[in-house]
Parts: structure tokens; sequence; C-alpha cells
């Protein structure tokens, strides 16, 4: 199987050179992701039959790379089903770029990176070495880095591209010493063999950090978030889709296949560092969301909020395998897994809502939108459809995942260490102060951009989407739908996952009466998200039918009536910034530094009064900007090493030969 | 047989939320008056308003959109199906396990994005005020909310609404730390999601400080009405919710027959007015709050809830 999978990976990278040829000529967007998007769909449905069912020769070594090593790849449960979520992204984000993409003013600058992008990440998943899966990860990095600055005259995509590649660089680096500890000194990179290595406590230590830091700077974790917002809203709204919805999701597989299958048993304080990153993380996340008015940065920092979700699931997980509690490690698994294949779901789609919006008003910024709703009606249900998901609200796929962590958490108190204890119902309370503060979000960025009225012309004048682009946000949408009330298949179809990683699988789900889900016993707790929606389909229609028949049916339209006084210029709406104001104030004083200033001109004077608001992202000034500054402070005063003579290179030369050999002669 | 029973009981739970619920704002609003030495409107005047607004015709603003009709079928469905689920007369409901208390709280928190959606569609700036508030405001009763549920699940060992109401009934818990700081925490939420004083005041309709009214303006007629009883549904929803767990007596188990349904009947009625008229106390004996001054009240409750979660993660007796 794996052999096909490698097949289809090779197409697309034989894609690129094609696409350089075509250029930027018309039939080149259609051929490309045309391509891209039947080549997906086969990876997916190849990933699929490899998660049902124990796939014949899931594994394969090609001459490629180091002499000594080759290039193993293989297909286990675990790569089965992060390779479906891949492709299915891929396959989403071709088929909305069949309709997105013909609006791109320069094609040749993202055509050819697309494909290899789509490879890269799929390359990543199939390595079974650390050779082959760190050069593919640095491959996808880059191929990323070429997709953010495709349109490189904005100002502010250069320096997102800068600001992304030193991350990205930086997260490499971390993955390649975490690997050199792994893989030992005989530097048998394989994982089959770094299985078998038993590395002692405090290399173990070193790898779960370096980790940490290599794989979560690429999938968003505060504080190695800085990137993320810059990065992904910079690429075009396909590749921001795959960037924020799949390419995170790739470092979650990082993390999971490090710390579940290479390092070895767990150890009970992997999973404080795990679950306190990924609580800071969600709240953090959607805090910062909140203070944005950029609908596409907005997106990106919920991306960093639904990652810590994500980590409060495996964390809770590696806690319950630690202390050998492998019933509550599956369901906290399955969890946190669950919730990777739900978000990149909705982030895709919502994602694609915001680039059908720039596309028809050429907007970004919220508090230039507004009344889309009236002139995109498709797009405005559909992205409802993914703010709800990703809000956790009932019936949609995010509140089923968010449901299964609350389980979890619930059975935490029988963890015995003293530092859990205190830990995870602190977790437990950020969990639910993100998702109460995601849905806050979602009705601004929703409310703002899609309702009320047009606050531009441009956003009066937008034009409903092409019929491509809302098929695929059809798809997603309809996919969000599926996996809210029927969980139960989803959580079955991850089975496999949890019983490679943790030993044991959850109950069996699809079979229960009435497709309910029951994660541990019926007394304990269920959840039916079909009875739900359906419960509430129909009291929702039937009063609406008793309303119109028994009551009154009658409907006049008038003047918004806003007690008395309707003012007819849009400018007097609630904006992204005033709807945030009460958030604001109570989350932002303390951590954003938020103020208010206010200037009222004094007396007679004609100039108007102005309220300007202050936010500091403290991360960035306290973090960021002094490495940066030490960086070029440094680079500054390196900078006479560039200007000397040759005698004195080859004196430095001979210097720093004789100082590597002493180090090497007392080394030894 | 027992099919038909349990859908017969399941269905007249739904009709008795439905139709009490306005009876529950009738009453507090009486005592209210009662209590300020006014006479007070009749207490089947909330029946008399919605079948008038019913009969209106809808009144729609220009710049609304469809979603802004939908909303208050979903908000009505929502928290029908939310208030049909709790215990109220009898535990043994047929559907009472396709939801559990995690999922009432957010089938709420679905009626209140699109409360909150809706109050912005028009595009005026009173919607936009009163969504902005209830957003705040929900962004710290719902996490007391679920870490309330946090500490009752972990008492009675289940997050299913009847259990933990058949659990609290037997009397194995006797009066515990934790369940105290819980019940404390619940008041204020049910406070604040009711919109009642000191967060909102459920009277007034043109104060600058107004959340609920204000983002209901534009909504006339038929709609009005659906608002107005989802409302009334929810307050009935958490009176149900506290009554069921910290005064579970009379409430009928899984074998149901006319006596104990009739004895639940009674006690539950025993319970909303109990609740009802304590409601109403309080209400006229305290001023309402400045709205920055709610975040401190919700956040209160906030930690309450966590402190009860941190005992019972700590030791189990508390």
């Amino acid at each position: 199987m794996v052999v096909f999978a490698l097949y289809g990976v090779a197409v697309l990278l034989v894609l690129a050179p094609i696409a350089v040829a075509l250029g930027a000529s018309p039939r080149g967007t259609s051929i490309v992701y045309g391509t891209s998007l039947i080549v997906t769909l086969i990876l997916c449905t190849i990933a699929l039959v490899c998660l049902f069912e124990q796939p014949l020769n899931a594994s394969i070594t090609l001459p490629l790379g180091l002499p000594w090593l080759g290039a193993h790849f293989r297909i286990d449960a675990l790569a089965a089903f992060f390779l479906t979520v891949v492709n299915l992204g891929g396959a989403s984000a071709s088929l909305f770029a069949l309709g997105y993409g013909r609006h791109e003013h320069s094609p040749q600058r993202v055509l050819p990176f697309y494909p290899v992008y789509l490879a890269g990440m799929n390359l990543v998943i199939l390595a079974d070495d650390a050779f082959s899966f760190l050069v593919s990860w640095e491959f996808m990095s880059l191929t990323s880095w070429a997709l953010v600055i495709a349109h490189h005259r904005v100002s502010e995509n250069v320096r997102a591209g800068y600001v992304y590649l030193l991350m990205a660089s930086f997260g490499t680096l971390m993955l390649l010493l975490a690997f050199g500890l792994l893989a030992g000194t005989d530097g048998n990179y394989a994982f089959e063999a770094i299985r078998l290595s038993h590395p002692s406590a405090v290399l173990t230590a070193l790898v779960l950090v370096l980790t940490i830091l290599g794989a979560g700077s690429k999938a968003g974790v505060v504080p190695l978030h800085a990137w993320l917002p810059l990065a992904h809203p910079a690429a075009p709204s396909h590749v921001s889709a795959l960037m924020s919805g799949v390419m995170t999701k790739v470092a979650v597989y990082g993390t999971v296949r490090i710390l579940f299958d290479l390092l070895g048993p767990p150890a009970w304080w992997w999973s404080m560092l795990v679950l306190a990153i990924g609580g800071i993380t969600a709240v953090m996340g959607v805090l910062y969301a909140l203070m944005q008015h950029d609908l596409k940065r907005l997106l990106a920092y919920h991306t960093v909020e639904n990652i810590g979700i994500i980590y409060i699931g495996v964390g809770l997980a590696l806690a319950f395998k630690a202390y050998g509690m492998p019933v509550a490690a599956a369901l906290a698994l399955t969890a946190g897994l669950f919730h990777v294949f739900n978000h990149s779901i909705f982030k895709s789609l919502l994602f694609f809502g915001a680039g059908a919006v720039l596309n028809a008003t050429g907007e970004r910024d919220m508090e230039h939108l507004g009344g889309l709703i009236h002139r995109m009606p498709q797009v405005a249900f559909v992205f409802l459809v993914g703010c709800v998901a990703i809000s956790a609200l009932p019936p949609l796929n995010g509140f089923a995942s968010e449901w299964l962590t609350f389980q979890a958490i619930l059975l935490s108190p029988q963890l015995p260490s003293w530092g859990l204890k205190f830990l995870v119902p602190a977790v437990g309370a950020l969990l639910a102060l993100s998702a109460a503060l995601a849905a806050a979000c979602f009705v601004k960025a929703f409310g703002v951009s899609f309702l009320g009225r047009p606050r531009t012309p441009a956003a009066a004048q937008a034009q409903e989407t092409d019929s491509n682009s809302l098929a695929a946000m059809y798809i997603l949408a309809a996919l969000c739908l599926v996996a809210g009330i029927l969980p139960g298949v989803f959580i079955d179809a991850l089975a496999p996952v949890s019983k490679a990683m943790i030993g044991i699988s959850m109950p069996h789900q699809s079979d229960l009466e009435w497709l309910t889900i029951v994660p541990i016993a019926e007394s304990r707790s269920s959840y039916n998200g079909l009875l739900v929606f359906v419960f509430v389909t129909l009291s929702g229609s039937s009063a609406a039918f008793a309303i119109h028949r028994l009551a009154s049916d009658k409907l006049r339209r008038g003047p918004a009536w806003d007690c008395g006084y309707p003012d007819p210029s849009p400018v007097t709406q609630y904006t992204a910034s005033s709807f945030a104001q009460p958030i604001r104030r109570v989350y932002g004083t303390t951590i954003f530094r938020a103020r208010e200033i206010g200037e009222i001109p004094p007396p007679g004077a004609t100039a108007p009064a102005r309220l300007t608001v202050q936010l500091h992202d403290l991360i960035w000034d306290t973090a960021y900007a002094p490495i940066g500054g030490f960086v070029a402070f440094t680079a500054n005063k390196l900078n006479v090493l560039q200007f000397l003579t040759v005698r004195r290179y080859l004196t430095l030369v001979f210097t720093a030969l004789v100082l590597l050999l002493l180090v090497l002669a007392i080394w030894s | 047989m027992v099919v038909i029973r349990d859908f017969a009981l399941q269905g007249m739970q739904m009709l008795i939320v439905l139709l009490l619920s306005p009876l529950l704002t009738g009453f507090v609003r009486k005592v209210k008056a009662r209590l300020l030495r006014r006479q007070g409107p009749p207490l089947l005047q909330p029946y008399r308003d919605l079948i008038r607004l019913m009969r209106k015709d809808v009144v729609l603003a220009e710049s609304a959109s469809w979603l802004f009709r939908v909303i208050p079928y979903i908000i009505f469905a929502g928290t029908w199906v939310a208030a049909a689920l709790v215990p109220t007369f009898g535990s043994g409901l047929l559907f009472s396990w396709s939801a559990d208390l995690i999922a009432i709280i957010a089938l709420l928190g679905s009626a209140r994005f699109f409360q909150a959606l809706a109050g912005l569609d028009v595009g005026t700036s009173f919607g936009g005020i009163g969504s902005s508030r209830e957003v705040m405001i929900a962004s710290l009763a719902e996490p007391a909310m679920l870490m309330i549920m946090f500490t009752l699940a972990l008492i009675a060992g289940s997050t299913q609404l009847s259990t933990m109401a058949t659990y609290m009934g037997s009397g194995v818990e006797g009066l515990r730390v934790s369940l105290g700081l819980a019940l404390l925490a619940l008041i204020i939420v049910a406070l604040a999601e009711n919109a009642r004083i000191p967060v909102d005041n459920p009277a007034t309709h043109l104060e600058l400080t107004m959340v609920h009214e204000a983002m209901v303006l534009e909504y006339s007629g038929r709609h009005l009405a659906l608002i107005d009883l989802s409302s009334e549904l929810k307050l009935l929803l958490y009176v149900s919710v506290i009554g069921c767990l910290f005064m579970p007596w009379g409430i009928s188990g899984a074998e149901a027959n006319p006596p104990t349904i009739a004895l639940g009947l009674a006690a539950y009625v025993g319970k909303l007015a109990v609740g009802g008229f304590l409601l109403a106390l309080f209400e006229t004996a305290i001023a309402k709050m400045r709205v920055f001054r709610v975040p401190a009240f919700l956040g209160a409750a906030l930690m309450l809830g966590l402190l009860a979660t941190l005992l019972l993660f700590v030791s189990r007796s508390l």
C-alpha cells in the first residue's frame, strides 16, 4: 500500500515542473488543482483503507538518502489517520482553489509550490526514519514559506515570511537535536531502531523538551506561536487553510509520534508540561483572537487556541498512560485526535469563507465589511456553520470532541500525583474559559463581517462566490454536521490508532442503541448528537408551523426601531473593536496592558474627539524583541570580521583549528 | 406498554415545562409587586402577553436578513429541548441520556450565540451594545457553570443530570463544603444567565445598562413572543436544576406510577414556588450593579466553582 501512496506523492512532485512550464497560462490553474484534487482523493482513500485494515506491505525502504540507511517509509494506524486528515484537507483546498485560484493575479508564484507542499506534508507522515522525516519536514516548511511570500510586494507578507523562515529553521534545528539524541552514537536513524533503544532519564527529558520546542513551534503553541498569525494569513486563502487546518496537524503528528511511539513509556511529569502548555495556549490564543479585526488573522489565532485544546487531550492521555490507566488514556487520546480531525475540517471551511470574502470585496479587515449575508447568502450560511462548529456548540462536531475532553478530565481525580491533582482542574477551567471566549469571538467575526449594514461600498457591492468554491465549503459544512451527530463512527475509526499508541481502544460505539456515544459507562455519561439535532429541528419547525397556522404569518418591513433613534449612517453600528471592548476591559487590562486614551478637545475647539486603544503583545515585547535586538547587536559587532586582510583570516582559521584540536584532546 | 408510558412521560415533561414557565415568570412579578406594596399584574398576564404578541404582525427592519427571522425558532427550540431534559417531577425520562449536563449547558450556549448574532443583524447601536455585553457576561458565566458541573459530576460520578438527581436524592451525601460552594456559584450563574438583578434588569427597557432587552429590541410580534417564552423557559430550567440537585425531594424515580408522579408534580410546583419567591425577595432587596462590576461578581462564581472542584480533587470527603 505504501508504494501506491508514494506513487501519489511522486505525481504531486512531478506537477511542479509542469506548473513552471505552464507559467501564468489560464490552463495551469485547472491542471494543477485538478490533478492535486484527484491525487489527494486517491491518497485519502488509501489512508482510509490502511486505517481500517492492517495493510499488506505497509513499509518499504528506498535506496535514497543516507547510503547506510536508505529512506524508510511506512503506513501504520497513526500515519493512516493523519494521512486522511492531510489529504482530506488537501482535496477540499484543491477543489476550492479550482474556483478561487482563477482570481490569482500571479499564479506562477503559487502553482509550482502548491503540489510539492502537499507532497511534503504527506512525506513527513510516511517517513519511517529520522533522516527522511527531517528532510520532508524542512521541505514542507520551505515550500510553505514560498507560498507565504507569494504576494511579495506587500511589505507585511515579506516580514511574515522572514519571521516564519527563522521560526521554521529554529523548529527543525530542535527536532534535529531531538532525533540526534534519540538515535544515539551509532547513528541508526530508522524509527525501528529508535524504538528498541532505551535512552536514559536525562536524555528522555531533553528529547521531550526539544520535541515540544520543535514540533510545538510548528503547531503554534504559546509562546512559540508568534510567526503563525503573521504567516498563515499572508498566504493565498486556500494555502492559509492548508497551513492552519493541516500543517499544524502534521506538527501534532510529530509530537504524538515521538511522545507515544519513539520515546518509550512516559514519565508522569511529561504530561504536566504538555497540559500546562495546552491550557495556556488555548486561552491565550482565543484572547489574542478577540483583539483582532483582520478576519484571517483572527482565524489564525484560533488555530493557536485549538492546538491548545488538542494538547490538553494529548497531555491527559500521557498522564493516564504514565499511571497505567489505559481506559482513560484511550479516551483522552481519542478526544485529542478527534479534535485534530474536527479542527482541520472547520478551520479549512472558515479560511475558505474568508477567502471568498476577500475575493468578493478585496477586504480582510472586518471594520470595512458588514451586511454580506444579503449579498453572499450561501457563503454566509456555510461560514455560520463553521462558526458554530468551532465555538463548540451542539450539535456540530466541535462540541463532540470537547465533550470527550471534558469526560477525560472528569476521570483524572484518580491520578495519584499531587501536581496533576492541582493542574488538571485548572486546565479544565482554562478549557471551559476558552470555549466560552471562542463563542464570543465568533459572534464578533460573523456578526461584524456578515450581519448588520455594509460599512464600505466594496462590501455593499460584493458578489456571491463561484460554484467550485461553494462546493468545497458545502462538503466541509456537511462533514461538520455528520461528525457532530454521528461521533460514534469517528471514534470507532480512531480505535486502531489508540490501540497502537496506548494498547487498548475506547469501547465500540457505532452499534449502540440510537447511535449514542458512551465513553465509559451509560450510568456515567452519554451523549447523542443525532437525537439532540432531531429534537431541536423538530421542535423548532413544529413551533414555526403551529405559529404560522394558528396565530399569524403576516410580515411588514419598516425602518429599524433602535429605541426611536435610528441613524442612517452605517458608522453608528458596533464595530469589531467596539464589540470586543467589554472583553478587552475585563481580560486585556492585565494580559495586553490595554489602555484606552480619550482625547477630548478643549471647549470651543472644532477638532473631533478621539479614542485610541493601546495594546501590547507582552510575549513579543519580552521574548522576541530582546532576542532579535541581541542578534542584530552581535551581527553589527561582528561586522568588522568581514573586512580583514588575508593574513588575518589565515590567523583566524589557524587559531580556530588549534582551539578545536585542544578541545578534542581534553575531551578524550 | 413500558415504551408508551415512557414516551407519555417524556411528552408530559415537555408540555409541563412549556406551560408552567410563563406562570413562574408571572409569579415572580406578582411577588415582587406585592413586596413593593403594589397590586401587580395578574398571575396569568405572561400568557396573555404571549398570545397577543403571537397574533400581531411582525414588523421587520429593512436591513434584517433571513437569519434574523430564523433565530427566534432556533433559540426557542434549543431552550425547550434543554428544559425538557432536566428532571422536573421524575428522573427516569426516556431521553434523559441523550444529553448530559454538559450538553444542556452547551445547548443554552447555542441559544445565546444566536441571540447575540440577532443583536448584530439589524446594524443598530443598541443591538451591538447588548450583544457585546452579553458575550462578556457569558464568557465568565459559562465556564463557571462548567466548573459547577465538574463538582457535581465528581460527587455523583456521572454527568447525567438524572443520575445526579437520583444520587443527591438518595441521601448518601450529607453536607459538604464543595456542594455549598457549588450552590452559591450556581445561584450567581443563574442570576446572570437569566438577566436578573443585579446583573441585568428584566423590567427596564430604555436604559443604557440593559443587556438582554437591548439585544431583542428589534423583535416584534410572534418572534418577540418566542424570545420571551424562551427566556421564561430558561428561568424555569435554572430553578429546576437547582431544585433537582439541591432540593431533591419527591422526584419520582424510574419506577414511575400515578401516585409517585402526582407527588413529584406537587413537589415540583412547590419547589418552583419557593425558588420564585426567593428570587423575587432577592431582587427586591438588592440594587443593580454597574456593568463593569459584573465580571467581579461572576469571577467569584468561577473561583467558587474552581475551588469546589479542587477540593474534590484533593479529598473525596470535602
